[in-house]
């Protein structure tokens, strides 16, 4: 069961982080940018994890939930937002809103 | 189990990598559930079947429900026009290479096993309501203040509405009401 590398682990988490920052910076969807910093917390999640099992102790997975639950906030308030800039632009296109006008 | 691993990796890279690439963004959040599942098992095979369960349950289950929620609220699952042109894909993804490239060698290739057997749930508890009790604490007060945010972001606006009337559609009647009350 434990002939995972510890490496291996991480490098995934790295993966899917990196991946996530791709879309980050490419996409303009507002959904899709909050999508893409789930794909990065989750893989930061998973760094913990694997951390975590490298040594057998549970501390990993405590940093987990605490992530899981920074993530489930985090996604409230931005859909929240991208309802409230829908409403007020009429579109989720990120760059609309490059003016800060009160 | 170590097979089973990659192959959850494999899945879990794929889908991730279809979830930024699609232009419909219902198809791009269902690859985002396959590759939360794809991880949750990739939990399993560390020996962490408590968080792969919450990984299903909490992120697969309840964050992606609150996404799909927002995109048939906001009708915007047809997302053509705001896709990004193939050519501004070539700087982020040259940056994002270095990244990698930077990550990987910072993690170096110590071949480190991972410790055998699984760390079950009666273990994290006890140390989730030991010493790390403060955090769950602090991560109650977290989630009551995204809630009343995510209330008071989201709330219509009261008085003078600050966007295009045409947009709002019967608001403006019901906000007179209230101000008309109040």
């Amino acid at each position: 069961m434990a002939a995972v590398s510890l490496d291996h682990g991480l490098i995934l988490a790295a993966i899917l982080f990196v991946i996530g920052f791709v879309g980050l910076l490419t996409r303009r969807n507002l959904i899709v940018v909050l999508a893409c910093i789930e794909i990065m917390l989750n893989a930061a999640g998973l760094a913990f994890v694997v951390a975590g099992a490298r040594w057998g102790r549970p501390d990993g997975q405590v940093m987990f939930l605490f992530v899981l639950a920074m993530a489930a906030a985090e996604v409230a308030v931005g859909l929240a937002l991208a309802i409230r800039f829908q409403q007020s632009l009429g579109r989720l296109d990120v760059d609309d809103a490059d003016e800060m006008k009160g | 189990m170590t097979t089973l691993f990659y192959i959850a990796a494999v899945v879990a890279v794929l889908a991730t990598i279809l979830v930024i690439t699609r232009s419909n963004l219902v198809h791009a959040l269902l690859y985002l559930v396959v590759s939360l599942f794809a991880v949750a098992v990739v939990f399993y095979t560390l020996g962490a079947p408590f968080v792969a369960a919450l990984e299903v349950i909490v992120y697969a289950g309840a964050i992606m429900m609150v996404f799909v929620f927002a995109v048939m609220l906001l009708n915007v699952s047809a997302d053509s026009p705001l896709r990004v042109p193939p050519s501004a894909w070539i700087g982020p993804l040259v940056l994002v290479a270095v990244l990698l490239a930077e990550l990987i060698y910072g993690i170096g290739l110590s071949n480190h096993a991972l410790q055998a057997g699984e760390v079950g749930p009666q273990q994290v508890s006890e140390a989730l309501f030991g010493p790390y009790v403060l955090g769950v604490e602090l991560a109650s007060m977290l989630l009551l203040a995204a809630l009343i945010g995510a209330r008071h972001i989201a709330a219509q606006p009261e008085g003078p509405a600050l966007e295009d009337p045409q947009l709002s559609g019967e608001e403006p009647d019901a906000r007179a009401d209230e101000g008309g009350e109040a």
